[in-house]
């Protein structure tokens, strides 16, 4: 073997994560009234196509989450396998290109020159100070000048081509099997979709796969080039760290409600169907939390963290798990912050549940109170929870960029694009400005926040029994 | 009225006790006053003696909650708990951990504050209104959904890029107000102009779209049909009713904030360089400053608790069916 | 003949885009004259509201008129522009709506409701539209009025607030004003008033009503001529008198048969079978053709025509075409009324049948007020009520809303804690067992609900919600064998046996209520609450559940306690009934003795106040004045004294004890003496 498999904490978590939505949709397959919202969200035509963009998201946040530890050559004196300290990850393998390619400093986007001059020794022993070649991108031009439109137009037309292709197989492979499934020719269920005739607006969804193949696949015939979106001020490659922010942004957006949800769901159902003194000791717990204004309470909370870790600066193997830990500490505390606003809205549904028929007559039957709760109060709110939980995505990911910028977010050596941003308006005062780290930020960022906007939007109007016509 | 106000009043007692505990236990217990001080004074190898003096300078040399050394009251009284966190409660901040003293800064720097955070309120208040009404009025057309796309592309851009993107186009690309800075008194307008600006911008996306929302939920409710059947002009509906109606909840939701202005809007007055509460915060948690931090969320608790006693009070002043017992 | 006031021909209305939209009326035609009342009858979902709502053109967002014409006079209401259309709306065009609570604006005084009509259609000075205001609001009988202006719905009662609606409709003048359901949601005494007020409004103003309304005995006293509509269809017009004399098409026959009665008490009710065909579809034949006892082939495939029977009447059936020859067929007269029914058996005293037996129940809500939240006083929702249940017996618990009998049937099965009293069920004390300790005697108590789409979690399979008490008191815990009972008790409730695995959403009201029943005798109860079962379904609809729930306590032998405020349930089905008023019973005895010879002033207006089908059987309406107090401070002395048309001094100061009269009956009144 060449590598060890490593799981950090918050890969730990995001694999409970995974698990868990897998074994609700196996539950939600067999249970029509669990299926038929979702099968609303599929048939919206946003909801497919922010779908496969969410998805793309997941994918390359699901690769730099596997991670791994390479095997050192050459092995010890002993003959034993070593394996390096640094922990990658898949995407930090598939990437390795972008990730090793540094150059001196700033560069922009697609540059073959340096953003700063530079005195260089000139061979005959004179001193010039110019922007001098970078070291990888667009190194393979002899005259960049001449060469670098044409190159960049060939290669991209190159990965449209190869993105086309992909998305053609693709696509083929879906249509037999939806031919298959449905027993049709394979002619007529692409007419249907063509037509858009389908009960699940595939046109929508892959048209919305064709144009991010095709993006995809330029982008990355392009990146391994130049740096398409130029370097940053150490010259890294700020295509790759927007990339890896992915994974950030989507773990604080996920595993932050998580860690809450138990507590905001049980905390908040107790304190409506029992009422008395479990729901005033609850209501004063969430009163007395929701009074400290949220960032302070994380900037407090982050900065003893910060104690903790320089105190015991020893107890973390490597930067990566330090930053990892303090990823999975911040989750926690966002979700101390913001698990109050779920548990009065299922107090509130809880109360008017607990008086309601069906619960009443479970009483008159005899049902314990734990089965009531589990059996009819329960599954009666879940539809909130989930409300809740994508209406909650977008705001923790945009609240990751404030924390970064306060100091109080992840970790400064993680890739975030609160780091990102928070770097890059130092530079906003140059002349000419350095401005493609935040396009590369904001680009992702509003990707992806508008892309669970809608797809939250869509999935409440599926889910909320008062939107859809009191569901009777 | 005034028996629930005070009974709210003693409600939030409990509360502000609890958030003093839960800040003193962040504090002082998760992390020791050593902790601290070896923080503060930086390298690896500090000298218990520099950590004592460091202690000694900022009142952190006391025992935590129970002082063996002194003697009777004082015996609960001289202790860092009461010091430190009991003080609180009368309004006593103590010296920041730099020694200036915090309560004579916060009564300085809240009029910045506030100076940004009432325009934003009520500019943005209005906008929003006006623009969800013109949504509402045309509801169900091209001018509905467009608008309800762009509210949501909107609300999907982080308020850093308003901010950066405002200073960015207005200051720099057009010279149309400075970057950054603040002056006392009227000549500190053309320093709020700017923020002001994209304070109200950031806000309309979701502001917006909430606001629409109620709308919405108002005119499908059956008193919106019976003004119809008395013959009432859809605008008259609009102004008369459905807005009437819908304020009642977006009055409310300001009021719960209006004391919460005080605290200052952390980014904005950072990014703008404006000495408000929000900057000094801010200063306070990049320079580790926990004396200001501790009194912040102090003043954010009773401030937050202050905006519930009000929001209650306002529905009685505004919803004619809610009576205070 | 005049003019008609209102003329509509060929209405057709659709809701809903995309490839099916839902025709709500089709082809609709009317005419109203000046004066008179005219009735559109019909049950849920037959496009009677829409009717009205597309007559003052305020049909919602997805629904459009796609063919024919309104005459208001001489005005084509459905050519006008939109601002000439909302001069006409409130204005010649008034309406009234069901929902007086939701239907007036909460954050507006009344008076500035009613004051923004005036303006619109008389454009009067400040002052004269106030004075226009007092005089409207005194016009529709609201007292003090000049002191009401100021006040705000929320302080006034429903009854209160129907007469606003009125006002406010009143404002424009109007020539025809359509008043939607308006007493549905108001007691019988209530609805009794604002009837009344209509008529007397009638009469002096000259307009026309239209009357809609799903209740034949709202019809029977107020309307001049009807319409019956059923699936988006007229299918009868009639004068009244002759409509109940001889309902003409098989629906409206079928609607007649089915009311309950004490006549009825015998035998069972007609039921219409299956349910109103969905209207989203082109229709072939007659819509009412799978569910018509007459039905011929002929019905199946051609659609009926519109068919004219003697003077102002017509019918839209296959039976009255002349070419087929069979009018007559269906007009003879309703079945000859059931020599008097049988009297109903007396009522065994025998210990041994009694089951239950609750003494002065009573459940007291606190209100919390003042600084520590001290306990200032209490809501009386139930004040001292004795009552005794019976094995094969019905007690029926009557009242008006508010009067705490929801509360009561709760409390004595221990869903709500009662406050004082016994409950002894078989001698054994029921009061303040634990939620454990209580479990036994689950299985012998259960409760059937009002609101058929509420009382089942729809988050669970059929067969599961009716295995629920056979799970959880352990009766059979294994899966398999539980599933074959459920399958049995659905065949005892007449489902089929499949929709153990359905949802609930699935079904209609009606079925979910068997549903529901199936789920109280899972547990093989011997008493069961059943509170309002019926009064969320339509006639026809209650006609089968009535018929179920007689068929099994006859086969079972249960005791109900049957919580309703519709006296003619009562009459069909009750063996007993209790009278109650302001948390307390006022009056109690056997069903005939009560019915026919009501002895507290209250349940003679009660009575009173139920508008019947039978012209022979009308009587003189007690007005009853004002509302039912708040049961938080109840009135000193009787509580019904404010209201009593017969009060004497004493009634203020004590309330009345107990006089028996015979073995069976017991009265609390002042004036009803002993002997």
């Amino acid at each position: 073997m060449p590598l060890i498999p490593v799981v950090l904490w918050t890969d730990a978590l995001v694999f409970i994560l995974i698990a868990l939505v897998a074994g609700f949709a196996a539950h939600a397959a067999r249970h029509e009234h669990l299926r038929d919202p979702w099968r609303r969200v599929l048939r919206s035509r946003v909801g497919v196509a922010t779908l496969v963009v969410l998805v793309a998201f997941g994918l390359v946040g699901l690769l730099d989450t596997l991670h791994v530890r390479l095997k050192q050559d050459p092995p010890s004196a002993t003959g034993e396998v070593r394996y390096s300290p640094e922990v990658l990850s898949l995407l930090d393998l598939a990437l390795s290109g972008l990730r090793e390619r540094q150059e001196k400093t700033y560069s922009a986007p697609f540059a073959t020159h340096l953003f700063v001059k530079e005195s260089m020794n000139q061979p005959d022993g004179r001193v010039l100070r110019d922007y001098p070649r970078l070291e990888h991108g667009g190194a393979h031009l002899e005259d960049p000048a001449r060469q670098r439109a044409w190159d960049i137009a060939w290669r991209s037309l190159l990965g449209l081509v190869k993105g086309l292709i992909a998305w053609s197989l693709l696509t083929a492979g879906i249509l037999w099997l939806m031919a298959r499934r449905q027993g049709r020719a394979l002619s007529e269920v692409r007419d249907a979709i063509l037509a858009g005739r389908t009960p699940i607006p595939w046109r929508t969804a892959l048209g919305t796969l064709g144009v991010l193949l095709a993006l995809g696949f330029v982008a990355g015939e392009l990146a391994f080039k130049y740096h398409i979106l130029g370097t940053d001020k150490v010259g890294e490659d700020v295509f790759f760290q927007t990339l890896k922010s992915i994974r950030t942004g989507l773990l604080i957006g996920t595993l932050t409600t998580l860690v809450m949800l138990p507590a905001a769901v049980l905390l908040g159902i107790a304190a409506g169907y029992f009422r008395g003194w479990v729901d005033d000791v609850i209501q004063y717990l969430y009163t007395t939390l929701n009074s400290i204004p949220g960032v302070l309470l994380i900037a407090a909370a982050i900065l003893m963290l910060q104690v903790y870790m320089s105190n015991h600066a020893d107890a973390f193997a490597s930067l990566v798990e330090r930053a990892d830990l303090r990823l999975l500490f911040l989750c926690l505390i966002l979700g101390v912050t913001s698990w109050t606003g779920l548990c009065r809205l299922l107090r509130g549904e809880a109360l008017k549940l607990r008086e309601i028929d069906y619960v009443q007559a479970a009483q008159a039957l005899g049902v314990g109170h734990f089965t009531v709760i589990a059996r009819h109060i329960l599954p009666n709110v879940m539809h909130i929870v989930l409300i809740t939980l994508a209406l909650d995505f977008s705001g923790l990911v945009l609240a990751e960029a404030v924390l970064s910028y306060v100091n109080i977010g992840v970790d400064p050596t993680m890739n975030s694009w609160g780091n990102m941003i928070n770097s890059a308006r130092l530079e906003l005062a140059r002349e000419p400005v350095v401005w493609w780290s935040l396009a590369a930020a904001f680009l992702f960022m509003f990707t992806l926040v508008l892309a669970a906007n809608l797809f939250a939007d869509v999935v409440r109007d599926a889910f909320d029994p008062r939107l859809r016509g009191g569901g009777r | 009225m005034t028996a629930y106000i005070l009974r709210r009043m003693l409600y939030a007692i409990p509360i502000l006790i609890g958030v003093n505990l839960i800040t003193f236990a962040l504090f002082f217990v998760v992390n020791s006053p050593d902790d601290m001080a070896r923080m503060h004074l930086g390298e690896k190898r500090v000298t218990e003696e520099a950590i004592l003096g460091w202690k000694r300078e900022h009142g952190y040399d006391r025992p935590l909650l129970y002082n063996e050394e002194a003697r009777g009251l004082a015996s609960l009284t001289d202790t860092i708990f009461f010091e430190k966190s009991v003080k609180l409660f009368a309004f006593q901040f103590g010296p920041s951990d730099d020694g200036r003293d915090i309560g004579y800064d916060i009564s300085q720097r809240m009029w910045p504050s506030l100076a940004i955070a009432i325009p934003v309120l009520l500019v943005g208040l209005a906008f929003n209104i006006s623009y969800a009404l013109f949504i509402v009025f045309f509801r169900a057309t091209y001018v509905d959904i467009g608008s309800v796309v762009l509210l949501v592309a909107m609300m999907s851009i982080s308020g850093l890029f308003y901010i950066i993107g405002g200073q960015f186009i207005l200051s720099k690309l057009f010279h149309l107000a400075p970057i950054s800075g603040y002056d006392q008194g009227l000549n500190a307008w053309k320093f709020l102009t700017l923020p002001v600006i994209v304070g109200v911008i950031g806000g309309i996306g979701s502001g917006t779209r909430w606001y629409r929302t109620l709308f919405l939920e108002e005119i499908a409710k059956d008193y919106v049909r019976t003004a119809r059947a008395k013959g009432l002009s859809e605008r008259l509906v609009l102004f008369r009713h459905v807005l009437g109606n819908a304020l009642i909840p977006i009055l409310t939701g300001v009021v719960v904030v209006l004391p919460l202005l005080f605290m200052g809007s952390l980014i904005t007055e950072s990014f703008f360089g404006i000495p408000g509460l929000g900057s000094y915060t801010i200063d306070a948690i990049s320079n580790q400053d926990f004396a200001i931090v501790r009194s912040m969320v102090f003043l954010g608790a009773v401030l937050y608790i202050l905006g519930l006693i009000l929001t209650d009070i306002s529905y009685t002043l505004v919803d004619p069916r809610v009576r205070l017992q | 003949m005049t003019e008609p006031l209102l003329q509509v021909e060929g209405l057709t209305t659709l809701i809903g885009n995309g490839a099916q939209p839902v025709r709500v009326v089709d082809d609709l035609d009317l005419s109203l004259h000046s004066g008179e009342t005219f009735a559109l009858l019909g049950e849920s979902g037959c496009g009677k509201s829409m009717t009205a709502l597309t007559l003052m053109r305020l049909l919602p967002p997805s629904g459009r008129i796609t063919a024919g014409s309104v005459r208001l006079g001489d005005t084509e209401l459905l050519s006008l522009t939109e601002a000439r259309m909302r001069r006409v709306r409130g204005g010649r065009l008034a309406m009234i709506f069901q929902e007086p609570q939701t239907s007036l604006n909460p954050v507006l005084t009344i008076g500035e409701q009613i004051a923004e009509a005036v303006r619109i259609h008389q454009g009067r000075s400040r002052d004269q539209v106030t004075a226009r205001v007092v005089e409207l609001l005194r016009a529709v009988g609201i007292p003090d009025p000049v002191q009401r202006v100021g006040e705000y719905p929320h302080q006034l009662s429903g009854g209160m607030k129907q007469r606003v609606m009125i006002a406010m409709a009143l404002a424009g003048d109007p020539r025809l004003l359509i008043a939607d359901e308006p007493t549905t949601a108001l007691d019988v005494t209530i609805q009794a008033q604002v009837l009344r007020l209509l008529k007397d409004l009638q009469r002096e103003t000259g307009m026309a009503v239209l009357l809609i309304t799903h209740d034949l005995g709202v019809v029977a006293e107020s309307a001049d001529r009807l319409a019956v509509m059923y699936a988006g269809q007229i299918v009868e017009t009639a004068a009244v008198a002759d409509f109940f004399a001889r309902p003409a098409h098989p629906y409206s026959r079928k609607l007649m048969e089915s009311l309950p009665s004490a006549e009825k008490r015998a035998g069972r009710l007609a039921v219409i079978p299956g349910r109103v065909p969905p209207l989203d579809r082109v229709f072939q034949g007659c819509r009412f053709a799978d569910r018509c006892q007459s039905v011929m082939d002929v019905c199946r495939d051609t659609e009926p025509l519109w068919w004219p029977v003697e003077g102002e009447r017509g019918v839209r059936c296959h039976l009255w075409d002349p070419a087929l020859g069979l009018a007559g067929e269906s007009t003879k007269p309703l079945g000859e009324k059931p020599a008097s029914a049988a009297p109903s058996p007396r009522i065994r005293e025998d210990a041994d049948s009694l089951l239950l037996r609750a003494q002065d129940l009573k459940v007291h809500f606190p209100i919390q007020r003042g600084l520590l939240r001290r306990v200032v006083g209490h809501v009386r929702a139930v004040d001292g009520v004795s009552l005794d249940l019976r094995a094969g017996r019905t007690l029926a618990l009557v009242g008006e809303s508010g009067c705490g009998k929801t509360t009561a049937g709760k409390g004595l099965l221990q869903l709500i804690a009662p406050t004082d009293g016994s409950v002894r069920y078989l001698g054994e004390e029921l009061m303040g067992l634990s939620h454990r300790r209580m479990r036994p005697f689950r299985k012998d108590l259960q409760i059937i609900f009002q609101d058929p789409f509420a009382s089942m979690n729809p988050r669970m399979l059929v067969g599961d919600v009716i295995g629920e008490g056979l799970q959880a008191l352990r009766i059979e815990p294994r899966h398999a064998p539980r599933m074959r009972r459920v399958a049995d008790l659905l065949e005892l409730v007449g489902m089929d046996p499949e929709a153990a695995d359905r949802y609930p959403h699935e079904f209609s009201g009606g079925q979910r209520q068997r549903l529901c029943i199936a789920r109280a005798l899972a547990v093989e109860p011997r008493i069961i609450v059943c509170d309002e079962p019926t009064s969320a379904l339509d006639v026809s609809v209650q006609a089968q559940i009535l018929n179920l729930l007689k068929d099994l306590q006859e086969r079972l032998g249960l005791a109900y306690l049957f919580i309703t405020h519709d006296i003619s349930v009562v009459a069909y089905l009750a063996h007993e009934v209790a009278v109650m008023y302001l948390g307390r019973v006022v009056e109690r005895g056997r069903v005939d003795e009560v019915l026919d010879d009501p002895r507290h002033p209250y349940t003679r207006a009660l009575l009173s106040a139920v508008p019947v089908v039978d012209i022979d059987q009308r009587r003189r309406v007690i007005r009853l004045e004002g509302d039912m107090p708040s049961p938080s401070h109840p009135p000193a002395g009787c509580h019904f004294h404010p209201r009593c048309p017969d009060v004497i001094e004493v009634c203020r100061h004590a309330y009345p004890q107990e006089t028996r009269l015979g073995e069976t009956r017991q009265v609390h009144c002042h004036r009803v003496t002993g002997g």
